[in-house]
């Protein structure tokens, strides 16, 4: 309608007219975008290894030898005293420190078998465990080869034991790029806080200024009200996207495999949903300090329980629960599934009718709850 | 000569917890005039005016402005009006042609009645060669004629206009008060909160609240004689004196 | 003294006064140690794997069995075509398919050696590896139990996990967690109070005023350092007492500490506040300046190991990141004083110089 349509206008001048959102609103997501895409990797590398060989024998030299060679390990220092070895794995020098005992060759061909000690920095659970676990698999390695070269010396029966050999591919991702799991997660990071942030800061704005009771007292419809508000900012949403989009493929190489059409079909309706939020919190909020707050708040605890950094499925049953009415939960999973998998509507019919609804009853509810008359 | 009152009051009461903003006022105010609605800061008249423009629900008692009940019939009473705000509530970061043009199409005016109703505005004010200005660029005095201007664009019967001239020279409130003679001559009822004493003088009738209450009502004149005071000012101290604090 | 206390205490009125953003304060920590303890972990649970089962003889049913008695994984479903694989990753919930070749009993028996493919969805590459080693070692497991003769694995590792024996998420998140909060308290909030002071123009009344401009400031902050130090012990609270984190090292060093870093975000937050004209300035400013930088490369969730060189080298100009390494030395090594001198000494640093900048932009402006 010709109201709306006025509206618009208005937030248009003004959004233009604003120069220093303008450039914040652009540029800092590239940015973020940036900084976080390669920030953001979980990967475990360069476990970093301190060595104690109290045996400095040809086996352990050879197990030393394999740790050199090996892509995962970094070796960071050697030493004989156990003081120097606590006090690496207190200063943060390195996270791992094998320890090879004395008796470790005589063992080994005496016994048929020996001990080595792994102590493992695990404040960061993940990375000792996963550091742990290929340092086994690299003695595993060692002792395979250390069975086929001395293996005949002792009376011990070399692998002739049936084995099951696992082969192993990775889909949609070969190389285990972490980007390209990451940088789309962050796109719909980045157009959620953008979203609810400036609708939000948007209409307290107007409420700080006094310029919202000029527009309470003439004749406006509130649907019109929040319409004039919505559209501008859709369309703004849109173009963030759209350069946010641009960037992870040039950038970043994140294919696209499914449709574009798709992507954006979703990124459409999900943008209507969180700038309804972020009008819902400013019919609640009077300062733009509060609404920066309490958006805030939502905003963490929705992204942190998204998927987005870390998969729902190592979740609790309950926070798994919680999860189904995240939205952003199911932006990630579509941008992925389409993004990277190129599934089709069918795939994700459920998140498109779960992101509608949720549209309709909270921009519903901003309406409803934005009153005129006080 | 019967005279029909387009703003009735009985009892209007605001309240904000155990605070009475306004203390239960009742007055009547007739077409055509220019109504004065008088008091100290913080006496109360804003709050009266947010009730009888329909931004405010009163707590108890009843108004309507132009026919419609303020409590239950808000926006028919919104369409009927024009107001100017205490802040001059044009958009600083647009410019005049543009705040016309938003307001206007908010008001459901033509675009072609824009474009009249802009043109001439301007050139009342003398503002045309500022039209591609923004308002945050304005003096103030240009920028609270504006509003005024705005108000009216869309020819309501009944404007509010609260603390207009707040801030600006003599001279320039003089002329202000002009545009308000103006709109009267069109037959329009301006209702005007000021602080301001001299103002009053200008006015057809006026009221003084002190602490929420409608101290006194009535012509300049009959103000005048009836606490044998020279001017508005003398009237209000006296006036003021009179009136016991209220006990919160 | 007087008009600082009665200073003081109208802050503490304005914050008080704000319920909204109180609660959020109070209930902010505790929802997100809850998360973060509760919720959010990299380590893999009940990960979804499909069969594609060739053979369906007593060998193939037997490794389903263990892959499925293992708390890593649990069944999405039985395929029979490979076209199948293609489906049900795009499904989104499975992770693995587990492809066995036609007689695979028959083969291991007659051959020695059988085959199984093992398909990853690899779109969030650490739980494709993951998943992959689990079922990995799970099918070693496996093959030494079938084999007769029990051989003794020819190297015994015995492994230690020093300072958090349990591999809990929640030990590596607390102390960042303290730091987020604390920034976002004591730098945001500050600079958005002294921001506000500067655009309704009440701070130039202040400013004229008997009371000095640094008296200002410092009651302006004195609410704030005490809602800071407030969240830091409730997050400290909830984590000894809730997830058992543990301070194995001095309490006192770590309030120190933590004293240390709030005066650091002050400072931070009044140098904000100084080239802030307006709220919204200072909350952008705050927010991508500060909170961002803060959470991405302060070692908070993402090891700075893991960045590229360059991104690590801006990392040490986050406060934050030296606070974090302070903290985790203080709670989970026990590290006393004379280990983190270079930490401390790096705050303070820190702080002279926010301090000295804010002071400057002050005096410009006053000009």
């Amino acid at each position: 309608m010709r109201v709306i349509l006025f509206l618009i206008r208005k937030e248009f001048l003004q959004i233009f007219r604003n120069k220093s959102i303008l450039p914040l609103i652009l540029v800092m997501p590239v940015i973020q975008l940036f900084i976080l895409s390669y920030a953001a990797d979980f990967e475990i590398r360069n476990v970093r290894v301190f060595w104690m060989d109290d045996d400095q024998s040809t086996s352990s030299r050879m197990l030393l030898q394999k740790i050199q060679a090996s892509d995962y390990f970094q070796l960071v220092d050697q030493s004989f005293s156990p003081k120097a070895a606590d006090l690496a794995l207190e200063q943060r020098k390195t996270d791992l420190v094998f320890h090879i005992p004395q008796e470790f060759e005589h063992n080994l061909f005496r016994e048929g078998h020996a001990d080595i000690q792994l102590t493992a920095d695990a404040i960061d659970g993940t990375k000792a465990g996963l550091g742990t676990y290929y340092a086994n698999l690299l003695i595993q390695d060692f002792s395979r080869d250390w069975l086929a070269k001395y293996g005949s010396n002792i009376h011990i029966q070399a692998a002739s034991m049936p084995s099951i050999v696992p082969t192993y591919s990775f889909w949609y991702n070969q190389h285990l790029n972490y980007k390209t799991f990451m940088v789309p997660g962050i796109l719909v990071m980045l157009v959620t806080m953008i979203g609810a942030f400036i609708s939000a800061m948007n209409i307290v704005r107007e409420k700080e200024l006094g310029t919202i009771e000029q527009l309470n007292v003439t004749p406006i419809r509130k649907y019109q009200f929040i319409a004039g508000k919505l559209i501008p900012l859709w369309i703004l949403g849109l173009f963030i996207f759209t350069v946010g989009l641009v960037v992870a493929k040039l950038a970043f190489h994140v294919p696209i495999i499914g449709s574009l059409f798709l992507i954006y079909g979703f990124t459409a309706i999900y943008l209507v949903m969180i700038l309804g939020l972020g009008m819902l919190i400013s019919t609640f909020t009077n300062t733009q300090q509060q609404a920066m707050f309490i958006s805030w708040f939502f905003l963490v605890i929705f992204i942190l329980m998204s998927g987005l950094f870390t998969p729902i499925e190592n979740m609790p049953p309950w926070a798994q629960n919680l999860t189904l009415i995240n939205p952003i939960r199911y932006f990630i999973e579509v941008i992925r599934l389409v993004m990277l998998k190129g599934a089709v509507f069918q795939d994700v019919s459920l998140q498109f009718v779960v992101i509608g609804l949720y549209a309709i009853i909270i921009n519903g509810l901003a309406i409803w709850n934005y009153r005129k008359t006080v | 000569m019967t005279r029909e009152a387009v703003i009735s009051v009985h009892h209007l009461l605001k309240t904000f917890g155990s605070f009475h903003a306004v203390n239960d006022i009742s007055f009547d105010v007739y077409r055509g005039e220019i109504f004065g609605f008088l008091g100290a800061n913080g006496a109360g008249k804003t709050t009266a005016m947010k009730m009888l423009t329909g931004l405010w629900k009163p707590t108890s008692g009843k108004a309507t402005v132009a026919g419609y009940d303020v409590f239950t019939q808000a926006e028919s009473v919104k369409r009927s009006i024009g107001y100017m705000s205490q802040r001059f509530s044009l958009y600083a970061d647009l410019t005049v042609k543009e705040n016309i043009e938003l307001f206007g199409g908010i008001y459901g005016l033509s675009t072609r009645h824009i474009r009249e109703k802009r043109i001439e505005l301007l050139s009342r004010l003398a503002l045309t060669d500022s039209e591609h200005e923004l308002i945050s660029a304005l003096p103030l005095g240009w920028k609270q004629k504006l509003a005024f201007s705005v108000a009216m664009l869309h020819d309501p019967q009944i404007i509010f206009l609260d603390e207009p001239t707040g801030g600006v020279d003599p001279i320039t409130r003089r002329q202000f008060w002009d545009l308000i003679y103006e709109a009267a001559d069109m037959g329009k009822t301006i209702f005007v909160t000021t602080h301001y004493m001299d103002e009053a003088e200008y006015c057809d009738r006026i009221s003084m609240m002190v602490d929420g209450k409608i101290t006194a009502l009535g012509t300049p004149e009959d103000l005048k004689k009836q606490f044998l005071a020279k001017d508005m000012d003398e009237v209000f101290i006296k006036v003021a004196r009179h009136t016991q604090p209220i006990a919160q | 003294m007087k008009r600082f206390a009665a200073f003081v205490t109208k802050e503490f009125y304005h914050i008080l006064r704000d319920k909204r953003t109180l609660v959020i304060l109070i209930g902010m920590p505790t929802v997100m140690i809850m998360l973060f303890g509760f919720a959010i972990t990299n380590e893999l649970k009940e990960a979804r794997v499909a069969f594609l089962d060739h053979s369906n003889d007593p060998q193939t049913l037997a490794i389903q069995e263990k892959i499925l008695a293992s708390p890593y994984f649990s069944l999405s479903g039985q395929i029979s075509s490979p076209t199948g694989i293609e489906d049900i990753f795009r499904d989104g919930q499975t992770k693995l398919v587990m492809v066995f070749e036609s007689d695979f009993g028959q083969r291991l028996e007659k051959d020695g050696q059988a085959n199984i493919q093992l398909i990853a969805d690899a779109t969030d590459p650490n739980t494709a590896s993951t998943v992959v080693n689990y079922a990995q070692a799970i099918i070693l497991d496996y093959t030494r139990n079938i084999i007769p003769q029990q051989s003794t694995p020819l190297i015994n590792v015995q492994s230690q996990m020093r300072y958090n024996p349990e591999l809990n998420g929640v030990y590596y998140f607390v102390p960042g967690l303290i730091a987020i909060l604390l920034m976002l308290v004591s730098a945001m909030m500050t600079s958005i109070s002294i921001a506000r002071e500067k655009e309704t123009g009440t701070m130039e009344v202040l400013l004229a005023s008997p009371m000095k401009p640094a008296q200002i400031i410092l009651a302006k902050v004195v609410p704030y350092v005490l809602l800071s130090f407030l969240d830091a012990v409730l997050i400290l609270t909830l984590g000894k007492f809730v997830f058992g984190v543990p301070i194995l090292g001095s309490l006192g060093l770590l309030l120190g500490v933590t004293l240390l870093f709030i005066l650091l975000a002050l400072s931070l937050g009044i140098l904000i506040s100084t080239v802030s004209p307006n709220q919204q300035t200072a909350l952008l400013l705050s927010l991508m300046g500060l909170m961002l930088p803060t959470i991405l490369l302060s070692g908070f969730i993402f090891p700075i190991e893991n960045m590229p060189l360059p991104l690590q080298v801006i990392s040490n100009i986050i406060p934050a990141r030296w606070f974090i390494i302070a903290v985790k030395s203080i709670m989970l090594k026990g590290s006393g004083f004379l280990l983190l001198w270079k930490e401390i000494l790096i705050m303070f640093g820190f702080i002279l110089f926010f301090i000295a900048v804010s002071v400057r932009k002050f005096k410009i402006r006053l000009e």
